[in-house]
């Protein structure tokens, strides 16, 4: 430190004579750089730019591409921008001013080509990876996936597993390596299922049956939330997907099915009565039927006490 | 004006390129009222768009084989058709300056339009009577909807028409009057229009 | 008696709504005692609220735009402001159910009641100039228009100081905005401000299409239009074409509301999918015709201030025409996520690119302007060339958007709030502020204080970034849109910088009003004494500044695109002009009335006093009927008077 105050005339060798530093020595504001440097440390690879499932990580890739394949147009556009905004600037006696010349046709033919060419291109990626990534489609893997049934209530996640019958909430537990298929309803109003780190999200509907396929590559936490508004309790629709071992899944599997409660039609409408901030929890048992029927609406009453 | 009229070229002022200048008031009105009559379409098309989703979703109770009379549908058709043609004869014979023939031709349509309201409000109560109202089930909100909003036009065309018989009594036959006879009879013929897609895709389509 | 309506309507035990509603109390009635104290109200009823000139409520719409602004704004500040600290433990100064009514609020009132009367009020100031006629083809309905759309602004504001607005987001999807889960007046609210104010655009759209295709100069065929005309033109097919399919889908949510119809509700085979399409169906449409207005001004702007033409302009109409037709085959790119299938998802992103394609053109075409011209850097010039910047990056991450497998990722996400702020304020606000200091001048007889309006520039295009730029980044981070609190710290330094952009972005409209203010204060160092204040080309600058209410007392003959450019090129003067009587409609008080009892009747609906709706409804009715029996509804001005009238405004550079 003194090594450097020797190097430069620091502001406490200046004498009230010198003009007053309003600027670091650098000739840059010191707080200026440090905000940049937080907010660069900040933007740290998170969410969909840390895919850690085969969806997210085709998804991310194809965002990269598709923007790099337009930035080709909207850099060049950009600085031509702000190019000719300079040269012809009207004090400018260098430059080159035709003032009637207003149509070429090679400009016009150039004009439309270009984004034609940049849309044709993205078109046809846009309809290989629409198919290629379509959430109804089984993803390709050698094991057979999982099933996992969802059902937003207001304002948590239920998740059933319909062949081990148990069901928990708000907290996701699924072996890595292997694919979920997912089928999903709402028993109030419209959600979206999203895990930012696994890939696509899908809207969840009353009365209707949405499905979506999704891997976790590896073992880990992966947040969870709703990405459709559904009232005051949405900031706190959050859940953890947990992606352990196989051998790890099947343990969690056994320790459900010994603890907790059932969830039967009353353990279920308890649970549909409106509430948020909701700890994860786990039912030791639960109808195969439970879902189908929310989604047939004709004997739960998903909404405590209001009819319509 | 100035020189240069003379020096620009008369093709340039032929209306068929749009140069003519303003278009006369008679035109302008009813080129006003038309695209008007074209939006109103356009939301009568989301209604039938809804009726369409909603067709099959009886949540368990009647659907329109069940419901709709067509006997009833036929003659309430034919009101409505038939004050179409009155609504016809009469613009025309004010356009011809016949105050009286304008008169009893417009009473008719009147009389026929109300009979038109008469059947379906018939039919509605009946439907409600029976419990079968807009609130029993998507299907019959959009079929309530749908044949109401119609229905509401025909009502409010009722209105209009009672106003135009008033002023033209009032006021007689001059160059506004007929330019509002025009919009009226623009307005009546449209809502014919709009009718025959009602009975098409609700009654004979959706009846089945 | 009164319905639902109690004192619990309004909020005594909610503080910030009852100061607020204190504070916009205390204004309007400061506003207005002033106006009484200087007795301002015959000239006010007489020039302005009853004036059915094109000039005034144009001015009008803008005028309410922006003070719509400072609200909408405000919401936009409180949200940014409860996000930047609610984060962790720390719950923030707004509870959830105020945070959803404050997001609600500043969705709609951006949208339908400061970028569309801003672009309204410049299409209706500016389109009869241009096409050289004195006004609309139907001078009441425009006031009707405008009145009906101030009342739905008005009743948006009550629903602050009495009762509370929606809770279901600026688009109301169903199941959320039915009974079941939204009971209260909020929903209400939103959907009868919004069916009245519909109903004024609806008609204001007719008005303009039949203005801009059959009433327009002698010698005015379709390409001599100015680039502008042919915006507005589109913009108002759009409206007509889409505002009705909103009015519908809103008939259909009130019908459930009120009569417990099951369009979309969740049992009785109500489909709330079917509403997400229909408001699509209007709401991409609607973005079209913010936005196509706006690229008018900038090829009006950027080809008077390189003093060249417009460059293609053939292909500039094409592309706008284009425009108009593709914005109806592209909605659902709004609810990719909603699982309707590879094949309908595929088809939807490809159109929604394909709409890419003529914007591109446009933005080449606005470059290839500049291109070998003489750029002068007036204030509109600088909003927009910060436009075609911007714009282009907000594109850019649309075309993203587009492609159906990256929607998935971001969909709901800041990252959308990031694109859409992106266009709409880099491409509709950058416009209308580059339009209301392109035609000030005309509309008031000075220009705009130059340094202020070029500070108010700066600190928008600063802010919009620093407020926007964190937002892409945030929803690449996995933050959804509305969150009324932030678990995840990580999130909390770009939500700081947000916040700051806002800040800037305020002290922008701070400068504006700023602008404004020392503009009419110090008037006449900047009169405009030729009507011609930025060499212009098109027909709007040959008249003074303000124009005579009657625009022109002889219509011009065109013979070219940018006819007055021509003039003065070819140095056409008149000689003592042949005068001819002209018509002017009067002043009529049923734009006023209509609106006033559409405030009645849409307030009553909301409050369940079925009594006073009837009253409203055959009130109105009564208005317009009485509208109708009335005869005399133009004055004329015989020749003598037209030519004193002439001779006695400021010499104009030319007349035709």
């Amino acid at each position: 430190m003194k090594d450097r105050l020797q190097e430069f005339p620091g502001p406490s060798r200046r004498s009230a004579a010198d003009k007053p530093p309003s600027r670091g020595h650098s000739g840059f504001p010191r707080w200026l750089v440090i905000a940049a440097a937080l907010l660069v440390a900040s933007c740290r690879q998170a969410g969909i730019m840390d895919p850690q499932g085969p969806v997210g990580a085709a998804e991310w890739l194809l965002m990269i591409n598709a923007t790099e394949i337009m930035l080709v147009v909207v850099v060049p556009v950009i600085l031509m921008t702000l190019w000719f905004a300079w040269w012809y600037r009207s004090s400018n006696a260098r430059a080159n001013h035709t003032p009637d010349w207003s149509y070429q046709g090679s400009m016009e033919f150039v004009v439309w080509s270009i984004p034609a060419l940049v849309v044709i291109l993205l078109g046809g990626v846009t309809w290989i990876s629409a198919h290629q990534l379509d959430p109804k489609a089984p993803l390709d893997a050698q094991v057979k996936p999982l099933r996992v049934d969802v059902v937003s209530l207001d304002w948590k996640w239920l998740f059933i597993y319909p062949e081990q019958r148990v069901a928990a909430v708000n907290e996701l537990v699924v072996p890595a390596g292997t694919p979920v298929a997912f089928r999903l309803t709402s028993a109030t109003v419209m959600d979206s299922f999203f895990v930012p780190q696994l890939g696509s999200q899908i809207y969840t509907m009353p009365g209707m049956t949405t499905h979506l396929n999704l891997m976790a590559d590896n073992p880990g936490d992966y947040p969870g939330l709703s990405s459709q508004f559904s009232g005051d309790g949405f900031s706190d629709m959050r859940f953890m997907v947990k992606a352990v071992s196989a051998a790890d899944f099947d343990g969690w599997i056994a320790q459900v099915r010994n603890s907790g409660s059932a969830l039967d039609d009353r353990g279920y409408a308890d649970l549909a009565k409106p509430s948020s901030n909701v700890p994860p929890a786990t039912y030791r048992s639960v109808d195969m039927k439970l879902f189908d029927r929310i989604v047939d609406q004709t004997e739960l009453d998903a909404k405590a006490g209001a009819g319509d | 004006m100035t020189d240069t009229v003379a020096e620009t070229a008369p093709e340039d002022l032929v209306s068929g390129r749009g140069g003519g200048g303003p278009a006369a008031t008679r035109t302008v009105v009813a080129y006003g009222f038309w695209i008007f009559l074209l939006s109103d379409i356009i939301m009568f098309s989301a209604l039938f768009a809804a009726f369409a989703v909603a067709s099959n979703r009886t949540a368990g109770g009647p659907g329109g084989e069940q419901l709709f009379h067509l006997r009833n549908v036929f003659i309430e058709t034919m009101c409505l058709l038939l004050s179409s043609y009155t609504c016809g004869l009469g613009t025309l014979s004010a356009e011809r300056q016949h105050r009286e023939r304008f008169l009893a031709f417009y009473a008719l349509t009147a009389l026929l339009g109300a009979a038109f309201l008469f059947i379906e409000i018939s039919e509605f109560a009946d439907m409600v009577g029976r419990g079968d109202g807009p609130s029993r089930s998507a299907f019959l909100s959009a079929f309530f909807t749908l044949v109401g909003t119609h229905g509401a036009h025909v009502t409010a065309g009722l209105a209009w028409l009672l106003y135009m018989v008033a002023q033209v009594w009032v006021k007689g036959l001059r160059p506004r009057e007929l330019r509002r006879l025009l919009c009226f009879s623009l307005f009546w013929h449209a809502l014919d229009i709009v009718w025959v897609g009602v009975f098409t895709m609700v009654y004979l389509i959706g009846g089945r | 008696m009164f319905g639902r309506l109690t004192w619990d309507a309004i909020p005594f035990n909610e503080p910030i709504p009852l100061v607020t509603s204190a504070v916009l109390i205390i204004v309007i009635v400061g506003v207005l005692g002033i106006i009484t104290k200087n007795g301002w109200w015959p000239y006010l009823w007489r020039e302005w609220i009853t004036s059915v000139d094109h000039k005034r409520i144009g001015g009008m719409y803008v005028l309410l735009g922006l003070i719509m602004l400072l609200r909408g704004f405000s919401d936009a500040i409180m949200m940014r402001s409860q996000q930047a600290i609610a984060v962790g433990d720390n719950a923030g100064y707004l509870p959830p159910d105020h945070y959803d009514q404050i997001f609600s609020a500043h969705g709609t009132i951006m949208i339908f009641f400061v970028a569309m009367p801003l672009v309204v009020g410049l299409m209706n100031f500016v389109v009869p100039l241009q096409l050289g006629v004195r006004d609309v083809a139907v001078p009441v309905l425009n006031s009707v228009s405008f009145w009906l759309t101030a009342s739905g602004a008005l009743l948006i504001n009550a629903s602050l100081m009495i009762g509370n607005f929606s809770r279901a987001g600026w688009m109301g999807y169903p199941p959320l905005s039915e009974l079941a889960f939204s009971p209260d007046v909020g929903v209400d609210y939103y959907l009868w401000s919004l069916q009245i104010s519909g109903l004024g655009t609806l008609l204001a759209g007719i008005n303009m299409v039949t203005t801009i295709l059959k009433l327009r100069a002698p010698g005015m065929i379709y390409f001599r239009m100015p680039v502008f005309c042919w915006t507005a033109l589109a913009a108002n097919m759009l409206i007509i074409a889409a505002f009705p399919i909103l009015t519908a889908t809103f008939v259909m949510l009130l019908l459930d509301r009120y009569v417990g119809m099951h369009f979309f509700t969740n049992t009785g085979g109500g489909n709330a999918m079917m509403y997400v399409n229909l408001f699509w169906a209007w709401g991409h449409p609607e973005v079209y015709i913010l936005i196509l207005p706006a690229f008018g001004v900038f090829s009006e702007v950027i080809a008077t201030f390189s003093g060249k033409p417009l460059f293609g302009y053939r292909s500039m109409v094409l592309a706008t025409l284009a425009i108009c037709v593709l914005s109806f085959m592209v909605w659902l790119h709004h609810f990719f996520t909603m699982g309707a299938g590879a094949d309908v998802n595929a088809f939807f992103g490809i159109m929604s690119m394909i709409i890419a394609v003529p914007t591109g053109v446009k933005v080449f075409n606005w470059l290839f302007t500049l291109f070998r011209g003489t750029v002068r850097f007036e204030t509109p010039v600088l909003w927009s060339i910060g436009f075609m910047i911007t714009f282009v990056i907000g594109g850019m991450t649309g075309v993203l958007l587009a492609v159906p497998p990256v929607d998935f990722v971001v969909h709901n996400s800041e990252f959308l709030v990031a694109h859409f702020h992106n266009v709409i304020i880099g491409g509709v606000v950058f416009g209308a502020m580059a339009g209301y200091n392109y035609w000030f001048p005309k509309a008031f007889g000075f220009t705009l204080d130059e340094r202020l309006g070029k500070a108010s520039f700066w600190c928008w295009l600063v802010g919009f970034y620093l407020a926007f730029m964190p937002l892409y980044v945030l929803g690449l981070m996995g933050m959804p849109r509305r969150l009324e609190h932030i678990a995840d710290p990580s999130w909390q330094p770009l939500l700081l910088v947000a916040e700051l952009g806002a800040i800037v972005i305020m002290a922008g409209i701070f400068l504006q009003i700023a602008q404004l203010y020392v503009s009419i204060r110090t008037r006449e160092q900047r009169r405009d004494l030729t009507g011609d204040p930025w060499n212009g080309r098109t027909l709007e600058w040959a008249t003074s500044s303000p124009p005579p209410p009657y625009n022109f007392a002889v219509m011009p003959q065109v013979t070219t695109i940018d006819a007055f450019w021509e003039m003065k090129q070819s140095g056409r003067t008149a000689a003592a002009p042949d005068y001819e009587p002209i018509e002017v409609p009067r002043n009529s008080a049923t734009g006023f009335l209509t609106a006033f009892f559409a405030v009645i009747t849409g307030f009553s609906a909301i409050w369940h006093i079925w009594w006073l709706v009837i009253i409203g409804l055959l009130a109105a009715a009564v208005t317009a009927m009485a509208f109708g029996w009335t005869d005399d509804r133009e004055a004329e001005i015989s020749a003598a008077e037209l030519a004193r009238m002439e001779r006695a405004r400021p010499s104009v550079g030319l007349s035709p």
